[in-house]
């Protein structure tokens, strides 16, 4: 096992130190997320996976800043551009800066589950998407029309300068997640997140929704954050994938290297316990003992150790593995560590 | 020996439109279906959303009355109802008998009753007695892996995978004949979901469980089931021994559906054929056969006259005109 350095592959276009996101509440603080570094790079997609309250959504709420109340960002940087002389770190301006609306929708576009989570019913298709194609460019009325209609065109909604006049609700759920994306493309972003992009549609309408992100974010060279918690996906669509648990990444890698030798042992779980369309009839999958920890009780050491089976006595109840150093792979894990120390030496 | 034979189910509603809310048409939420479960014997019906598997399974439990059709159930042996035309005392009695696992474990179970109530509840209402009741809860949780304890606390309690192995003890409690399971896993993370499909095939092994299991997922379905039953727009297309289904499909939409499904592997990235077009509306199903305008084999006459579901190998039937000619393509 070797180190990867990740960074040596391009420069990121935004950058994520060391984030740390609290919601306070009346009787204890849930630490939403720990010490998470990603890079997201032009023309590449990275998948966030892991299951429920892991914090991949509080992640990208987080670099947008638009965390739900009261959760907040209480240590670390995003930084948009970095290296560049006019890099921004999002964290440090201040909510009404007219740069953080500038940012939104016009450098990062946002994806959501539910594509009416992003539109209203009361306005049409059109009317929403020229709005923010406006808002984020000098395009007379006319001119962002026609932008609106070539950006339907784009994301394959047939008949688009009939369509541009419909309300979300006269959609199917595939047409409306089409829609969806072509408001998060409305500012011409260079930064794309995903969020459960598919995770509401069915199958067939799934498979055309990932074709089409994929055929987006290589025709535009879109830096793509991709979250989901279905391995599948990630297998479909990720070139680089970060594995969170409880708020940290346990193991961040290229997606070949994640499926072909996981790391973590909650990687390897994880990948062990999927069902698969090619199972052996009456096939048993391996589990993950117990259930996921309410996210305010916290285990102490690892947060994995109570689930790991391949814990270290004396060590990973106590400690907490370093994490994932900014730019680089690797497991967040005691185990890990020691076999890296092992075959160096 | 079948437990259950449904034959030409059909649950129709009206679109009501105008002053005089005329009938103006009908939604064919489900269109004439057919199958049988085998005693000990997990049957899978999958499709996509709207194509009439829930309701299907609606009218099972008769949560719906039927519009047309036979849903011939032999709750013991030499005893056979159709539920299709029960009445509800008829149909009280054979509740024990018939029992559902639901989609989503935060809401099947009562928030105020205790975990050992909610397990005993069906004991209950068939009238078995305190003491017996008390010693088959034990031997539920037992059961679905559940600690002793468990029956002295509330629902909340535990996680979404505790709360479905509660669900799960309190449909076995009467030992039923058929259970019926609608998405049990599809709400659950992916861990714990592991742990629920094992515990069924524990189940299905050790009790002989006789199952209807309703899902979107083929990956889950083929863990867990001997047979499968597609769905498309409110009627059966293919209906197979599942390793047969998986590895060649006589139906088109079988095909679609099973390249539709991201697999787990980034060695195999971009293999795979992407389906056009959207699910049909069940309120307007195109003529003939209602996949034609998404599928790549079609040709004339598949507008005009609907295919019949027919035996195209033993114990192998599919809606297709085509099946005989076409090699389709399934998952190894």
């Amino acid at each position: 096992m070797r180190p990867i350095r990740m960074a040596d592959r391009g420069q990121a276009i935004l950058s994520v130190h060391d984030l740390a996101v609290q919601f306070p509440g009346d009787q204890y603080v849930v630490q939403a997320l720990e010490a998470v570094s990603i890079d997201l790079q032009a023309g590449r997609v990275l998948g966030v996976v892991g299951e429920s309250g892991c914090g991949k959504s509080v992640t990208a709420r987080a670099i947008l800043r638009i965390l739900d109340h009261p959760g907040r960002i209480v240590g670390g940087r995003v930084v948009l551009d970095p290296g560049k002389p006019d890099e921004i770190d999002v964290t440090a301006l201040a909510r009404n800066d007219p740069r953080l609306l500038d940012i939104r929708g016009g450098r990062i576009g946002l994806i959501f589950q539910e594509p009416m989570t992003a539109l209203s019913s009361h306005y049409t298709v059109g009317n929403q998407i020229i709005e923010s194609v406006r808002r984020h460019s000098k395009l007379s009325t006319s001119a962002a029309r026609d932008q609106a209609i070539k950006l339907l065109r784009d994301v394959g909604i047939p008949r688009a300068e009939l369509r541009i006049d419909a309300y979300p609700f006269q959609l199917s759920g595939g047409l409306r997640q089409r829609v969806g994306i072509a408001l998060a493309l409305a500012g011409d972003p260079d930064i794309l997140i995903a969020d459960e992009p598919t995770t509401a549609l069915d199958v067939t309408t799934q498979a055309q929704i990932l074709a089409l992100l994929r055929r987006l974010q290589r025709q535009r060279g879109l830096a793509l954050m991709l979250i989901t918690h279905d391995m599948g996906v990630i297998a479909e669509m990720a070139d680089d994938v970060a594995v969170m648990y409880l708020g940290r990444i346990v193991e961040y890698a290229p997606v070949m290297e994640l499926f072909a030798a996981p790391r973590h042992p909650y990687t390897r779980a994880l990948l062990r316990s999927v069902p698969t369309i090619l199972a052996a009839p009456r096939q048993r999958l391996a589990t993950i003992g117990g259930a996921v920890p309410h996210p305010a009780r916290r285990p102490t050491g690892c947060t994995f150790h109570p689930r790991c089976t391949e814990i270290i006595p004396g060590l990973c109840a106590n400690e907490q593995p370093a994490p994932i150093a900014p730019g680089h792979a690797g497991a967040s894990c005691f185990r890990v560590e020691r076999a890296l120390q092992e075959a160096a030496s | 020996m079948t437990v259950l034979d449904v034959i030409g189910l059909k649950k129709h509603y009206p679109i009501n439109a105008g002053i005089l809310r005329r009938e103006v048409g009908r939604v064919r939420a489900v269109d004439g279906v057919s199958f049988s479960i085998a005693e000990g014997e997990t049957l899978a019906l999958v499709g996509e959303s709207g194509c009439g598997k829930t309701t299907v399974s609606r009218c099972i439990v008769r949560a719906m009355k039927p519009t047309a059709g036979e849903i011939r159930f032999k709750p013991e042996p030499g005893r056979e109802v159709d539920l299709a035309t029960l009445g509800r005392g008829d149909l009280r009695g054979l509740r024990k008998h018939l029992q559902m696992i639901f989609q989503d474990p935060y809401s099947a179970l009562n928030p105020r009753m205790l975990v050992g109530d909610i397990i005993a509840e069906p004991m209950l209402v068939a009238g078995v007695d305190p003491a017996e009741r008390r010693g088959r809860v034990l031997e539920l949780l037992d059961l679905v892996g559940m600690p002793a304890a468990a029956r002295t606390r509330f629902p909340h309690a535990f996680s979404g995978g505790q709360r479905q192995r509660i669900g799960i003890a309190r449909a076995l409690a009467m030992n039923p004949k058929l259970v019926i399971a609608d998405e049990p896993v599809s709400a659950l993370d992916v861990s714990v979901q592991a742990q629920i499909v094992n515990l069924l095939l524990d189940l299905q092994d050790r009790l002989h469980l006789s199952m209807l299991f309703v899902a979107h997922d083929l990956s889950v379905v083929r863990h867990i089931s001997d047979r499968v039953a597609v769905m498309y727009v409110g009627r059966i297309v293919e209906i197979a021994p599942t390793s047969a289904l998986y590895v060649a499909p006589r139906h088109p939409y079988t095909e679609a559906l099973l390249a539709a499904v991201p697999k787990p592997d980034p060695k195999l990235r971009g293999e795979r054929e992407i389906p056009t077009g959207e699910v049909a509306d069940p309120a307007h199903p195109p003529p003939g056969c209602a996949f034609h305008p998404r599928c790549p084999y079609v040709e004339a006459i598949f507008r005009d006259t609907p295919p019949p579901l027919a035996e195209v190998a033993p114990g192998r039937w599919a809606a297709c005109h085509r099946t005989e000619v076409l090699a389709l393509k399934g998952v190894a």
